[in-house]
């Protein structure tokens, strides 16, 4: 099995939600004109993304799955072969954004400069992509124990913080360049994207405890061959 | 009653007149959802590595479009405003249960391969976005032409990165070699032509659409942005 520092680390680099998957890119590209309100909503999702995935797991492992309702009476038949599925996305979609309206009354209350900087994208982060594809990719993987999932939460949260701080970063900088007129805002927005997914598929190349063992066995027998 | 007074009031409009048309041509060139609304980017690029994935993919949204459009626009004086985001989430939820339990019964394979994405669909900002945009304020035939006209433009795009993608990457359209066979290095690849395996991966995805981007604008001057 993997660790649980693998997963989070994975979920970070190598399987980042923008770079790798371009989960969230709807809000990516619309919000990160400037560093603070990157920041802002970054940091929102990493929050968002934290707090649903371990509910959604809880919701998958003890309601949805195939014999999940056992633990109401482990000796009924009926419980133990229902499959709950295929309600999997109706229910996944109802605690994201009945949590994204409570972080927004959070938000509202205690932090009035950021909401009035995020504005209309806080409701949207309920159609983030990147907060339900963690959901359904979660379910996808199946993790084994509520902490792996929430290490890959977080993961992909800060991934995504990553991720949107430094387009930010870049756009802000891109201001001061000559780029071709047709392709300014947008088009040099997905280009450089692009480019930067190439920088992180770098990362594709870590090694994670898991995969070491199966390549020495392989150097052995090679040497085992030559021998003679 | 206020229904039957207003009919009277206004002309009835043909179902096909000049407007409706238009809700339909729009968004395929001029005001297309994913280069000009910047609207539905996260699952248009990961599934465009061959064009079936893609044109199953845009078929999906445009049935979820559609019928999403019409249930919203028979419901808009019904749905109180500080709750409809989450109203529009359950309508497309359902919707979107469906196609994927259809896709899963019809099509194993390509549901298979398209994994998470048929779940996304239903944080496509297109859909939401044409949900608040139109539907909650249009009646259900304009609503209709307008899901059909976004769907359409969304399911183009698709298309059009997938061919690319896969002609360059794979050497095949719609699974059909078209360079030739691979492996036994007939037709191009035996002059030493080779699929460029860069096009496979994500990052290539996102430099094509900037690249349609760029076409597009510099065709239609008025698209340009300031910065």
């Amino acid at each position: 099995m993997e660790s649980t520092l693998d997963i989070f680390v994975k979920a970070i680099f190598s399987e980042n939600m923008i770079f790798a998957y371009f989960l969230g890119m709807c809000s990516y590209l619309a919000v990160s004109k400037t560093v603070k309100t990157a920041v802002g909503l970054g940091a929102a999702v990493i929050f968002v993304l934290l707090v649903t995935v371990p509910v959604n797991y809880l919701l998958e492992n003890y309601l949805l799955k195939e014999g999940a309702l056992s633990w109401l009476d482990p000796n009924s038949d009926t419980l133990a072969n229902m499959d709950l599925s295929f309600l999997a996305f109706i229910m996944f979609i109802a605690v994201v954004a009945s949590i994204v309206q409570l972080v927004e009354m959070l938000v509202e209350k205690f932090a009035p400069a950021l909401y009035g900087a995020l504005g209309i994208f806080l409701p949207l982060i309920a159609v983030n992509c990147s907060i339900l594809g963690g959901a359904l990719f979660m379910q996808d993987r199946q993790y084994s124990t509520i902490l792996d999932a929430t290490a890959f939460s977080l993961g992909s949260g800060i991934g995504w913080f990553i991720a949107i701080v430094a387009i930010a970063a870049i756009r802000e900088k891109i201001r001061y360049s000559n780029v071709p007129a047709p392709l300014r805002g947008l088009g040099i927005t997905f280009i450089i994207t692009g480019l930067m997914g190439i920088g992180f598929m770098a990362f594709m190349g870590i090694k994670y405890g898991k995969d070491e063992a199966p390549e020495k066995v392989a150097i052995t027998t090679t040497i085992d061959i030559d021998k003679p | 009653m206020s229904d039957i007074a207003e009919n009277k009031k206004t002309p009835k409009e043909p179902l096909f007149s000049k407007k409706n048309k238009k809700l339909v041509t729009d968004p395929l060139t001029d005001n297309n959802p994913v280069t000009i609304q910047v609207l539905g980017i996260c699952s248009a690029l990961a599934i465009t590595v061959q064009v079936k994935q893609g044109v199953v993919m845009g078929l999906a949204v445009i049935f979820v479009l559609v019928l999403g459009n019409l249930i919203i626009s028979l419901l808009r004086n019904l749905i109180p405003s500080r709750i409809r985001i989450i109203v529009q989430l359950v309508v497309v939820a359902s919707l979107v249960i469906i196609v994927d339990q259809l896709l899963a019964a019809f099509m194993p394979d390509v549901s298979e391969q398209l994994s998470v994405f048929v779940g996304l669909i239903i944080t496509n900002c297109i859909i939401m976005g044409r949900f608040e945009a139109f539907a909650m304020a249009n009646k259900p035939w304009p609503s209709i032409m307008d899901g059909f006209g976004n769907g359409l433009g969304y399911a183009g795009l698709l298309v059009l990165v997938a061919v690319f993608r896969e002609l360059f990457g794979s050497g095949t359209l719609y699974g059909f070699p078209i360079f030739g066979d691979y492996i036994t290095g007939s037709g191009l690849y035996s002059i030493g032509y080779v699929n460029n395996n860069m096009m496979i991966l994500p990052p290539m995805a996102l430099i094509i659409v900037g690249v349609i981007i760029w076409i597009q604008r510099s065709r239609n001057k008025s698209l340009i942005e300031e910065h």
